[in-house]
């Protein structure tokens, strides 16, 4: 439309993908179906198409979209069940607690996040895989594209499609309810809603092969929904604790790698990169976690980082409050890769030699971080012939080639001392 | 409604010795009780072993009758319940149920028509 040149594909395809995942989340309560939900709201984007140019963005992008979305797919599911017997889905047009009647524009705010928090909970369901599960959560809630996703993932598309669609058919066929779980299931069901989310950050924190963009987006995909949940769920500590995790973690992406895009540890990061903003956000909310005193495994390593963030650099770290942290995620989580991470901070407040006695007593062969570990405790203690063994096994079993290369750099330098 | 298929897999041979049948034939039936009594219940047996199984399938045109089972494995089908419920939810409440009862794994598995 010429009278409208600002107002292109592009500008309305990144309000559409803003919006997807409320309008979505409203649909597939309103017709009880994921793949109908899909459809009409991407009817709606081809009468956005057309109409915006001419009209403007509408005052409520993600209400019009709902309320088109909604005509089209009445409209299209009546056309389907006069063609063929499809009784169920033309009974699903009555649901009860279909909200919008009429051509009123959709306005419940407070109810779209409650759809929301129910579809993640479907997405996040035990009974599907994780992979599945994160594809799903990505599509549904954040309305990434497949081929967004594929590629994120480092998936063909036509896998990555037929993981979503698989993974639909089962919340289909199998019954999988849109539901919050009650309070007996919750946890359980929880954990998986965060493992999600936070797989959805490492997966952007860690990973370097592929697209470096995309990586990016994901992340800040990750703190959204991140952000969502604690939206929904402020009284739960551990949404809370992710949150504030993903926020110290990101706040140092900038320092995590050189120009040329050489990793920097912790210790040799410029920590003037660091983003004071997200420091501070990530902080308040561990206060306030603190002041709770409900701890889990999210809390306590965001705890943990937030100790990182108020030091100026490893000299002032309060080690000691950082082991008795770990001490305390020992407890609730006993697993060795905490025991490897809280060795390291027992190398700050003891010694090297005490840290590689507790590191050699854990069974994490496989582990390239328990061989940089090793590495860099045998170096420390000066046992330099060792050290370069370890690195070479660590190198073995990095798969990750920042993180690679960053250890072949540490292995030449030794040949230098 | 929907009905799923609440499969029980066990491994083959006999059970070990420290399996109490008794006990868990008692934990079953009871289970059934439980299940009749929600109006969940529609159907359950245990199956005979499956050396007693026979397949027939037709082959190039011929009824074949062979001597089963027709999957061999190191697990198999010990026995079924088929319950109602209204979603995945509730028929996997009942599966963890089943599962404590036999001491085994059990498949949920949805049919593909739902009952009123």
């Amino acid at each position: 439309m010429p009278d409208a040149p600002a107002l292109g594909a592009p500008e309305i395809g990144w309000v559409f993908r803003r919006e997807y995942g409320r309008a979505v989340a409203v649909l597939v309560r309103v017709f009880g179906d994921i793949d109908v939900a899909e459809d009409a709201v991407q009817d709606a984007f081809t009468v956005a198409m057309e109409r915006w140019p001419s009209t403007g963005i509408p005052g409520s992008p993600a209400g019009w979209i709902i309320t088109t979305a909604r005509h089209r797919a009445i409209d299209r599911v009546r056309r389907e069940s006069s063609r063929m017997d499809r009784s169920t889905q033309a009974a699903r047009l009555q649901a009860p607690d279909d909200p919008a009647d009429g051509d009123d524009e959709f306005d419940e705010e407070g109810a779209v996040g409650d759809d929301q928090l129910r579809l993640i909970f479907t997405c996040c369901h035990p009974s599907i895989g994780t992979g599945a599960q994160v594809a799903l959560t990505l599509r549904l809630l954040g309305g990434l594209t497949t081929a967004e996703i594929a590629r994120a993932f480092l998936v063909p598309e036509p896998t990555m499609a037929q993981r979503l669609v698989r993974a639909k058919g089962k919340i289909r066929d199998a019954g999988i309810p849109l539901r919050v779980p009650g309070e007996a299931d919750l946890p359980d069901r929880l954990r998986s809603v965060l493992a999600v989310i936070y797989l959805v950050f490492n997966e952007a924190h860690t990973a370097s092969a592929g697209d470096r963009l995309t990586r990016e987006d994901l992340g800040a995909e990750a703190i959204r929904l991140g952000r969502l949940l604690a939206e929904l769920m402020p009284d739960e500590p551990e949404v809370m604790g992710l949150l504030a995790l993903m926020l110290l973690l990101e706040s140092r992406r900038a320092a995590r790698t050189t120009p040329e895009g050489k990793l920097v540890l912790l210790a040799d990061q410029d920590r003037s990169a660091w983003h004071p903003g997200l420091i501070a956000e990530g902080q308040a909310i561990v206060r306030r976690c603190l002041r709770r005193g409900q701890p889990g495994p999210y809390q306590l390593q965001a705890a943990i980082n937030a100790v990182h963030s108020s030091a100026s650099g490893t000299e002032d770290t309060d080690w000691a409050q950082i082991v008795h942290l770990y001490d305390q995620l020992l407890t609730i989580t006993p697993s060795p890769v905490v025991a490897l991470n809280r060795a390291v901070a027992i190398a700050e407040i003891d010694s090297p030699e005490t840290a590689l006695a507790l590191v050699d007593g854990l069974d994490l062969n496989s582990y390239y971080l328990f061989h940089a570990i090793r590495a860099d405790l045998l170096r420390r203690i000066g046992r330099t012939p060792e050290a370069g063994v370890a690195y070479q096994a660590a190198i073995a079993r990095a798969d990750n080639g920042i993180e690679r290369d960053f250890l072949i750099g540490r292995q030449a330098e030794l040949g230098q001392l | 409604m929907k009905q799923y298929l609440l499969s029980v897999y066990q491994p083959d041979g006999p059970p070990p010795a420290s399996v109490d049948l008794a006990e868990i034939t008692r934990d079953v039936n009871a289970l059934a009780d439980e299940m009749k009594a929600a109006g969940a219940w529609v159907f359950s047996d245990g199956l005979f072993p499956p050396t007693t199984a026979t397949v027939v399938r037709l082959q190039d045109g011929e009824m074949l009758t062979t001597d089963g089972p027709y999957v061999e494995g190191k697990e198999h089908l010990g026995g079924l319940t088929i319950i109602q419920a209204p979603d995945l939810d509730a028929a996997l409440e009942w599966g963890r149920k089943c599962a404590r009862a036999t001491t085994l794994p059990i498949e949920v598995r949805p049919f593909q028509r739902d009952v009123s």
